[in-house]
């Protein structure tokens, strides 16, 4: 895989993933190219394009766009389930996920994505795994800023004390 | 100074701008805020304040200056920290900036932290974003993770590898001892991960290839417990255990199996079990049988197995599913050449995809149409692609149009339905048509002799009715200019007859001329139309005046042609009607690679007898004498020869012998090897003016499926002979007779003895290097007499 687009009905950029490196400037142009290819299909085409001599495969959950560009020799049907499975996770981890969930929270929509694809390809096949790596890592984030505010609170009342 | 802002915060106050100014003036504001806050060097809330310069990221504002704050995060010891950093760093780093080298260290630090989740951060980002340097100063780190026992780390160790061997092939071979016991690893994870970067290293290098090929029985064999497992809660997806898993293997087994027998058999099973169990009622399982088809049809499959590939995209075709659909024209198109027949049974089908609402499905099934139209069916296939043509999009009617073209010229099963194919074309989709189809087009015209009455009365009827589409009037045109005394004759055998004047043709001509819908280029065809007709109608003065207007005409070409028709009529009228004669049935030119015309590229011909020739050796001494030896005897000369391919002669050289010599073609050619699909054959001329040397041409094609690359040509003749060896034209011979490499050779041959040649060939075919010896013996006698 050499890229992940969410956008919006809209064309509002809402998550991007390069697995290739880019310049900017082409990114941007990417980007543009995308949401304006996707954004114009009719509403019962066939979910694959062809865009340059990368493979386009996208599909639409509710008012978010899912695209992504592939080489010449990756499935595309299995792509489509790349993309569901990213889907089911951000729908586990948010429950029941909707596209504010993912514009308020990119960072986790992010850290989930991470665990799941790696270089552009699937990492883990499991999903109750990657849940499970995700609620710990959560966890670590949750004990560090605990652990820190628990002695910035020490701190305060043995200066009070003291 | 107050606490920055929270995220969520911030992101709720900018989703309330109402136009894009106001949402530009707050992210102003903030990003200033964002910025003294870097500089007050606050470690506190560096993490947030660069959360908030990543989402202002995402709506399109620079956010470089927060590049060394992430690096200032990564470094951090908080988990929080580093996972906004890293994530900083995958967003606004990226290998063009020098930036990026300086993270290295903290990834090296963090692939040995003793915290898993830290270790995964680091794996990811460096397998993602990861620059060659970084790469090759951290493979190490990678190697050794890849060998651990933690799941979690042995599978973003396996694609951060990919990643590495992506970036830096040559440190493939550091990973090799790490792959020894991938396979035998239970977790789906790293399983899967595993057979990405067996695959990886397969693609790459052949000898990993030849290496890896011994783990396919026990690739089938994990693909075989998949398939009869029974249901597995963690991996399964719509009743199918780990779908994801199962397509990687199956193109891992593609590559393993390609052009090996002993594999593909072995493989044959398995292919045929997931082909016929996998449950198809949705996408999942479509997914995993389209990779079966493609891996069936890559490798060397029996040819039962092939047809039940074929089969299975045939009812892909059938499908409800457009994507399925879709992926199925676009395999069939793969295999249609080499299974010609089976796809074959498919046509009805593929023809009904024509009609199909879908873009991508019409397109597909468009080239696959063209590229099953044969002898048999091509009447019928034409009636369908016609009507196509007729009802499809613009974007389609250009290819469309030119596929028409082809398929026409190649089956056409008489000449008349030839032309009224084209006829239909260029009137259905004239101006669509690509400008190159205009010559071909009259060149097959007038290849059509018998048809010339035909052809130019039904365009003519065609200019009648439309003079807006540009390739048609200028084929019309052209055709009335040629043919124009046909027309006015009525003499058509083909059809009825049309009764036009000459007057009635001319104004249509001149009608062209004005019009404001003729391009320049239909303008220029107009007139050189009207021109010839001057030799075959009476009306000559009416012509004289038409040309005479235009020798003041604003468009230079037009002008241009004008005025010197202007000149034939007044100062070279007896050269007219020679000039504006009947064109001759012209020949396609197989135009590929140098003419085999003498280079007379400065090189003087009459001293070389004289003088000595020129020590042009540049290759080792001892290859010279490689060349001695192995010919032996002493009545060899050694060969001289330039190394460095360079261009061959320009055209200029052309132009000035199509003069010359007539004899040229008479010395017939010769095959002189022709071994493992390295076919070299010599073309002769004599070089004028002196007769006693022999100019051979050599060119070399090669109809494997690999390129030769490396390839040079050696040659050595007895005593009495004395050889100059030109520059070859390039050193790869291109596959499948894609192209040849030619080389000239120059002879001399005072003592008119008979020619005798070895010829010595090296070249690189599939990585391996080749090198034969030949004699060549066979020249006909014309080439030494």
């Amino acid at each position: 895989m050499h890229f992940l687009l969410l956008f919006s009905r809209q064309g509002k950029l809402r998550l991007q993933k390069w697995f290739t490196p880019v310049p900017e400037r082409e990114k941007k142009k990417i980007v543009r190219d995308m949401t304006t290819m996707v954004l114009g299909r009719k509403p019962r085409s066939c979910n694959f394009l062809h865009w340059k001599d990368l493979k386009i495969v996208y599909k639409k959950y509710a008012s978010l766009y899912f695209c992504c560009g592939l080489d010449a020799e990756e499935n595309e049907l299995l792509a489509l389930e790349v993309l569901h499975r990213y889907v089911e996770l951000l729908d586990k981890y948010f429950g029941n996920v909707c596209e504010l969930d993912i514009i308020f929270n990119f960072e986790k929509a992010y850290f989930i994505l991470d665990e799941f694809l790696l270089g552009g390809e699937v990492q883990e096949t499991s999903k109750q795994v990657l849940s499970r790596s995700i609620e710990a890592s959560d966890m670590l984030q949750e004990v560090c800023f605990g652990r820190s505010c628990l002695l910035s609170v020490l701190s305060i009342i043995f200066s009070v004390v003291l | 100074m107050p606490a920055p802002i929270r995220l969520r915060e911030l992101i709720r106050t900018i989703r309330t701008a109402r136009t894009q100014a106001e949402e530009r003036e707050m992210i102003q504001k903030e990003c200033a805020a964002i910025r003294s806050s870097f500089r007050e060097e606050d470690n506190t809330y560096r993490c947030r304040n660069v959360a908030k310069l990543l989402y202002m990221h995402m709506l399109g504002y620079p956010a470089h200056f927060g590049q060394l704050e992430c690096l200032k995060l990564i470094a951090s010891q908080k988990f929080t920290d580093k996972r906004i950093g890293y994530l900083g760093a995958m967003l606004l780093l990226d290998e063009r900036q020098d930036v990026h080298l300086l993270m290295t260290n903290c990834i090296k630090n963090d692939l040995n932290h003793s915290t898993q989740y830290v270790q995964g951060l680091a794996l990811c980002t460096l397998g993602c974003m990861g620059s060659s340097e970084m790469c090759r100063d951290l493979a190490g780190e990678v190697e050794k993770l890849l060998k651990t026992s933690n799941s979690y780390l042995r599978k973003k160790a396996a694609l951060c590898a990919v990643h590495v061997i992506r970036k830096v092939p040559e440190l493939m071979e550091m990973f090799l001892p790490a792959t020894k016991n991938l396979l035998s690893e239970k977790n789906h994870g790293v399983l899967h991960t595993s057979v990405v970067l067996l695959t990886e290293m397969c693609e790459r290098s052949p000898d990993m290839l030849l290496h890896f090929r011994k783990l396919v029985p026990q690739l089938v064999r994990i693909l075989k417990n998949l398939i009869m497992s029974g249901y597995s809660p963690e991996h399964d997806v719509s009743g199918i255990s780990d779908p994801f898993l199962q397509v990687r293997i199956l193109r891992l087994l593609r590559i393993l199996g390609r052009s090996d027998d002993d594999s593909s058999e072995a493989m044959n099973d398995i292919l045929a079990q997931v082909a016929t169990n996998t449950e198809t009622s949705k996408n999942v399982g479509n997914a995993i049988l389209y990779e079966t088809v493609l891996t069936i049809m890559d490798i060397k499959s029996e040819s039962g197995l092939r047809v039940l590939a074929i089969n299975i995209l045939g009812r892909f075709l059938l499908n409800n599913d457009k994507n399925i659909r879709y992926v199925a024209l676009t395999s069939l198109l793969k295999t249609v050449q080499t299974d010609h027949n089976a796809v074959q049974r498919h046509r009805s089908t593929i023809v009904d995809c024509l009609k199909d609402l879908d873009v991508s499905i019409k397109r597909r099934a468009m080239e696959l149409s063209f590229a099953l139209v044969n002898g048999n069916n091509i009447r019928g296939m034409m009636k369908e692609l016609l009507y196509f043509l007729d009802s499809c999009d613009p974007e389609f009617k250009a290819d469309c149009a030119s596929g028409v073209f082809l398929a026409a010229e190649k089956y056409a099963p008489s000449k008349r339905w030839h032309i009224d194919t084209i006829m239909r074309v260029l009137t259905t989709a004239g101006s669509y048509v690509r400008d190159d189809s205009v010559p071909n087009l009259i060149q097959l015209i007038t290849n059509s002799v018998e048809m010339h009455a035909y052809t130019v009365q039904r365009l003519y009827k065609a200019l009648l009715d439309d003079i807006s589409q540009q390739p048609l009037v200028q084929v019309s045109s052209w055709c009335i200019g040629e043919y124009g005394d046909l027309l006015v004759s009525g003499q058509c055998e083909e059809e009825e007859p049309i009764q036009v004047t000459e007057d009635e043709v001319l104004d249509v001509l001149e009608g062209l001329l004005v019009s404001n819908l003729s391009t320049p280029v239909t303008r220029g065809y107009s007139l050189t139309a009207i021109m010839k007709l001057s030799t075959r109608f009476s009306s000559v003065n009416r012509i004289k005046k038409v040309v005479s207007i235009y020798g003041s005409s604003i468009d230079v070409e037009l002008q241009q042609r004008a005025v010197e028709y202007n000149a034939l009529f007044k100062k070279y009228d007896h050269m007219r009607s020679a000039l504006l004669e009947r064109m001759p049935i012209m020949e396609k030119t197989a135009s590929n690679g140098p003419t085999e015309i003498v280079q007379t590229n400065g090189e003087t011909e009459p001293s070389v007898p004289d003088t000595k020739l020129p020590p042009l050796i540049t290759q080792p001494a001892n290859q010279a004498n490689d060349l001695l030896d192995l010919l032996g005897g002493n009545d060899v000369v050694p060969v001289i020869q330039t190394t460095l391919p360079t261009k061959p002669a320009s055209a200029g050289g052309e132009l000035l012998d199509l003069l010359g010599d007539l004899s040229l073609s008479a010395i017939p050619p010769m095959t002189a090897y022709n071994k493992n699909g390295l076919k070299i054959e010599f073309t002769f001329e004599r070089a004028n003016p002196n007769p006693n040397i022999a100019v051979i041409t050599i060119h070399a094609t090669n109809t494997t499926e690999a390129d030769m690359t490396e390839f040079v040509f050696q040659a050595a003749v007895p005593k009495t002979f004395q050889l100059q060896l030109l520059s070859p034209s390039s050193n790869i011979v291109p596959a499948l007779n894609q192209g040849s490499v030619t080389q000239v050779i120059r002879v001399l041959n005072p003592q008119k003895q008979q020619l005798r040649m070895r010829v010595k060939l090296t070249y690189t075919h599939k990585g391996s290097p080749v090198q034969d010896l030949a004699e060549v013996n066979n020249f006909p006698p014309q080439s030494w007499q």
